[in-house]
């Protein structure tokens, strides 16, 4: 048995040999080989212009975040602890949900024009429903049995909230935020795509457009990084909350 | 006794469930009528479904009868639940994000009870339920019989004088019931407390209670009443005593056709009566 701790190290050889792999059939003009590319991604990190655009897109991501979880654990716990108003909200943000966000871009560039707000706009659209889903159903996913445990007690309602309702539903509030702000980011870099002048995103069109291949790719190894960093740290977060093993 | 003695008194007591969503309406309870004297130790043995956890519901004061009176201490159970009721229920009621001292420790920390306190109560109720060594452990960590025994424990510490029990030694193994049924014992003595304690095992009602109720297929109603005369300071040894088998044979004398009848609401239970 290989132990379990070997399995990132693993999927990440695996990964490289894939990669390595898909240079060799398509050629370097179409991908560039892992070895170049973090030679590349190396210089990158060295250039103050990939340091800007690196900052603009941060910022744009960290206030797209703030305001979908914000916004998402209002509208969802609120949703969950209003029974009837969650019945009725539930299929409507399902569907909201579902609606792809890209058919929204027009009405945002209406409304925000070009530049940061547009991209914080776009971020959040994406972000901020599924954080509201998420903790909307953590919070009826509470077993009915800790709160006649808690009538039990003779708790008061707030008491129930901050002692039982609360702990009960986090990890799985957490699981959202880590869902949300994955696809914040997405909305983020989308929005840099489409309609910017600034930030990761542009840099990566901008590359495109010269056909950099090894830019193109040192850029979305680092944007790979980066999303794969905050996604675990959430996901060491949530797995501590749940109190397993 | 004193008026807060913990006697409660049913008074044709029933629970209807209005229909739901894929149900019609259930009778699940009653009419029952019952007093319970304070510091009793009564059991309840019924066929499953037949409305045992729908009346400690309304004991505990969690769901009010549908008709009739439930009085706790001679005050209906009309607003909620009464100060000094403790409840173990069916289902695993352990707080996964709570180790297994927090989670003993919860219901006093509730209370308000001073800190001094609650380490001596939390550390005894761990000793006695075999958890003094979990004591830093998570639920998810620990069996479901384990689990089990935090909740008794965390009911136990907050030394009730209506303690309610929903077959809480359910996901434990026998030997283990033998020895929880023993420490239930001290316990009531030691608190004494009225207990109702609700179970499938007939050993497990024989031995424990002072009387024991037998209820009827779904709607619940009580079918017979058997006093066990045991003395107060009893404990599992009185299995072997010559009248534990009488007891049990009685119970499940009384049990044995409301069982098949329960087992014919869900169906085909006519051929067990008349083998072809
Ligand atoms: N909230 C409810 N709504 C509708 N029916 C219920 C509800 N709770 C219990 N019942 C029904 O009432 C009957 C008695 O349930 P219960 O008291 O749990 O039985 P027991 O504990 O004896 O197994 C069962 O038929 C059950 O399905
Ligand atoms: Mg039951």
């Amino acid at each position: 048995m290989i132990p379990r701790r070997l399995d990132p190290i693993l999927l990440m050889v695996a990964v490289l040999a894939l990669w390595q792999g898909l240079e060799l059939i398509a050629g370097p003009e179409v991908v560039a080989s892992p070895a170049v590319t973090i030679v590349h991604a190396i210089a990158l990190v060295q250039k103050s212009g990939f340091w800007q655009d690196a900052a603009e897109t941060g910022l744009a991501f960290a206030l797209a975040s703030v305001i979908s979880i914000a916004g998402g654990l209002l509208l969802g716990l609120w949703l969950g602890l209003h029974r009837f108003a969650g019945d009725v909200a539930d299929p409507i943000l399902g569907s909201l949900y579902s609606i792809p966000k890209i058919t929204l871009y027009p009405l945002i560039l209406l409304i925000f024009g070009l530049g940061m707000s547009a991209k914080v706009a776009f971020g959040v659209i994406h972000g901020v429903l599924p954080i509201a889903i998420f903790s909307m159903n953590a919070v009826r996913g509470v077993p009915p049995i800790h709160l006649k445990t808690a009538r039990m007690l003779r708790m008061s309602k707030l008491s129930i909230a901050i002692t039982i309702l609360a702990p009960a539903a986090l990890p799985e509030i957490v699981a959202g935020i880590r869902v949300g702000v994955a696809l914040t980011l997405l909305g983020t870099l989308i929005g840099e795509l489409f309609a910017a002048t600034t930030g990761i995103g542009f840099a990566l069109i901008r590359a495109t457009d010269v056909h950099d291949v090894a830019d193109i790719l040192a850029l979305t190894l680092m944007l790979f990084l980066f999303a794969a960093s905050i996604n675990s740290l959430l996901h060491f977060g949530e797995r501590r909350m749940r109190h397993e093993r | 006794m004193s008026a807060n003695s913990g006697k409660i008194a049913l008074r044709g007591v029933t629970k209807v469930f209005a229909a739901g969503n894929g149900h019609g309406a259930v009778e699940a309870l009653g009419p029952v009528d019952i007093d319970i004297a304070g510091g009793e130790f009564f059991s309840v043995v019924g066929p499953s479904g037949c409305g045992k956890s729908t009346l400690l519901d309304i004991i505990a004061g969690l769901s009010s009868p549908t008709t009739g009176e439930a009085d706790f201490d001679g005050k209906p159970l009309a607003g909620g639940v009464p100060e000094g009721v403790g409840a173990v229920f069916q289902q695993d009621a352990s707080f996964f994000w709570l180790n297994v001292w927090d989670n003993v420790a919860f219901g006093l920390r509730r209370k308000g009870v001073d800190a001094a306190e609650i380490r001596r109560r939390v550390s005894y109720a761990l000793s006695f339920m075999g958890l003094t060594e979990f004591a830093s452990a998570y639920p998810a960590q620990l069996s479901g019989g384990m689990r089990q025994r935090v909740c008794i424990a965390r009911t136990f510490v907050l030394k009730p004088r209506l303690l309610l029990l929903d077959e809480p030694f359910g996901a434990l193994d026998q030997q283990t019931r033998l020895v929880m049924g023993d420490e239930l014992l001290r316990v009531w003595r030691e608190i004494g407390a009225t207990v109702i304690l609700i179970t499938h095992s007939l050993e497990e009602a024989a031995m424990l209670s002072d009387r024991v109720a037998v209820m009827s297929a779904r709607p619940g109603r009580f079918i017979d009443f058997v006093v066990t005369r045991w003395p107060r300071s009893r404990d599992s040894r009185i299995i072997a005593d010559e009248r534990f088998g009488g007891i049990t044979a009685r119970l499940w004398g009384s049990l044995r056709e409301e069982s098949l009848k329960s087992l014919g609401n869900i169906g085909g239970a006519a051929m067990l009566d008349e083998p072809r």
